[in-house]
């Protein structure tokens, strides 16, 4: 992580956290917390689908049946982009935990390509599931 | 000292198992996601026989339990940073705990009934 200089007792009276406004690292980073906590709360769902998909061939005909409705599509749509987010963010993380990208330059590249990668693999992955 | 019963006084640990079972989440999401593109099972009989090798069992286990850990580290992380009060915390905390250990169990259930 990086130091704040000793002395620095300049605080900014406020913070501007519309999303416009950060810079891409903080959005790599919101989007990180968010895309982790709906797959949590999409846990309980996810279990039930394959609980249902594998306990007999009527139970997989029904799953098919609730996984080809458009509004399961659209959850599975934002639950892949989320794993996927979470994924490139994730190993973006473990690399800056071995000191390798934080200088600011790379820093700021690398959260770029956690939004391009993450975007193309929910794509190719998506395309392979849900059409 | 701070003994507030939902700090967080067991970070070290915590840190590191996050990254510990992101890695074998990332290993199993990549041969897992390769393999399923490669081989898409389109039918029950297919699926059912994709979930009754031993060690698809096994690794289907293994991330399981890191997700449900990981889960946790992150959940708490969420909630230590939104609420404030440690009564909701602690209520929020048990909540999270209870559904991830049952969680693990219904998993458990539904790998070995395959």
């Amino acid at each position: 992580m990086a130091e704040l200089p000793a002395k620095n007792k300049y605080h900014p009276p406020w913070y501007n956290l519309d999303l416009r406004n950060l810079p891409l690292p903080a959005l790599v980073s919101i989007f990180h917390r968010a895309s982790g906590l709906l797959i949590f709360l999409l846990l309980f769902w996810l279990l039930w689908v394959l609980d249902l998909s594998l306990a007999s061939p009527e139970g997989f005909a029904k799953m098919q049946g609730i996984v080809s409705h458009w509004f399961a599509k659209l959850v599975f749509l934002a639950l892949i982009w989320a794993y996927m987010h979470h994924f490139c963010a994730g190993i973006r993380y473990l690399f800056l935990d071995i000191h390798k990208g934080i200088d600011l330059p790379t820093a700021r590249a690398t959260s770029g390509w956690v939004f391009g990668v993450s975007i193309v693999l929910t794509v190719l992955v998506a395309w392979r599931v849900l059409l | 000292m701070n003994r507030i019963v939902v700090g967080a006084h067991y970070g070290l640990r915590d840190w590191l198992a996050q990254r510990i079972t992101a890695v074998v989440m990332a290993v199993y999401t990549v041969i897992v996601v390769v393999a399923l593109m490669a081989q898409r099972p389109s039918d029950f009989a297919a699926w059912k026989a994709w979930f009754s090798q031993g060690w698809f069992k096994f690794a289907t286990f293994l991330f399981v339990a890191s997700i449900l850990y990981h889960a946790w580290v992150g959940v708490r992380d969420v909630i230590m940073d939104y609420i404030k009060s440690a009564a909701t915390r602690l209520f929020l905390e048990v909540v999270v705990i209870l559904a991830l250990v049952g969680y693990a169990g219904w998993a458990l259930q539904i790998l070995w009934r395959a």
